[in-house]
């Protein structure tokens, strides 16, 4: 990472944790995890119940579309990081790569439902003119899209909004296939707590 | 009254960590990386980026930053506050338009209920 103490700057404890993870994941620990034990009170501690929230608490969206509203986000931002990562998680929950890659290829024909193809739509909006006003709304609710599904879709977008920024201004190593695979995994045993 | 939503009160959480807790750089300047405004080079430059063009930003601009005399612990905490920043303005702004079109939509449910 382009900060030195970001690749360094850990005690004792935490740069142990980080040689387990790689023993049992054999894969180095990601930049994003690194990130967010970076003096962890200031940022990641209540980033990670932030995130954990939007990703994995309560919501009528699947853990899948969460990782797809992340992974479309991160391809707005192209932010190649956090599209690897995120493809990589949304194509495990759902089992289905294909329909992942269609939808980051082209939402308005990729095989989902319209609800989650109207909030996508909306996020990729928001995230590209940094705003959305009542018309796109109202175009979301009458897809069939409740308010509490909006609410969630964006806290989504929120926590990918900053991630991204933080994985290009900081430099996030991209890693290859076998490394997202195995921080997708962890992702749904885990998720971001 | 809308029951207040668990992330909405998480997101606050984050935003309050990072503007008005303890950090190595001053609240002040924690404050205006946050909002993109009133920043002198070459912090503004690479703020700017972080907020509107984070693949823009460069070794250079970082190291720009670092002569200029911010510690690297100082970087951290203003390119955290610029990204939650930025995310900050188009999470309230959506949830603006959200607000305004639940409005509408109760208004007109409400006046297809009572017809004149």
């Amino acid at each position: 990472m382009r900060l030195k103490t970001l690749n360094n700057g850990y005690d004792f404890g935490t740069k142990v944790l980080f040689a387990f993870i790689h023993l049992v994941s054999r894969q180095p620990i990601p930049d994003a995890a690194r990130l967010v034990f970076y003096r962890p009170d200031f940022y990641g501690t209540p980033m990670k119940v932030f995130t954990h929230l939007a990703m994995r608490g309560p919501s009528a969206w699947s853990i899948g579309d969460r990782e797809l509203m992340a992974a479309f986000v991160s391809k707005m931002n192209a932010c190649a990081f956090c599209i690897g990562a995120h493809t990589a998680t949304a194509a495990m929950a759902y089992q289905d790569e294909a329909k992942v890659q269609a939808v980051l290829s082209d939402l308005e024909t990729a095989p989902i439902e319209e609800p989650l193809r109207a909030t996508l739509r909306l996020l990729g909006k928001l995230t590209h003119e940094h705003a959305v006003n009542v018309d796109d709304m109202r175009a979301v609710l009458s897809a069939g899209v409740s308010r509490e599904q909006i609410e969630d879709a964006l806290s989504v977008c929120f926590a990918f909004n900053t991630t991204d920024r933080l994985a290009d201004a900081f430099g996030f190593f991209v890693p290859g296939h076998k490394g997202f695979e195995a921080g997708a995994k962890f992702l749904l045993q885990r998720g971001y707590q | 009254m809308v029951i207040e939503d668990k992330k909405r009160t998480a997101h606050r959480a984050v935003v309050i960590r990072v503007l008005e807790g303890d950090g190595r750089a001053a609240r002040a300047a924690r404050r205006a990386a946050f909002e993109n405004a009133g920043l002198g080079e070459p912090l503004r430059t690479l703020i700017d980026k972080v907020a509107r063009q984070p693949t823009r930003v460069t070794d250079e601009d970082i190291a720009a930053v670092l002569a200029s005399g911010e510690s690297e612990d100082q970087i951290f905490e203003l390119v955290v506050c610029a990204a939650i920043g930025a995310a900050t303005r188009q999470y309230e702004t959506a949830l603006h338009a959200l607000e305004e079109a639940m409005i509408g939509k109760k208004r007109s449910e409400h006046a297809s209920e009572n017809p004149q």
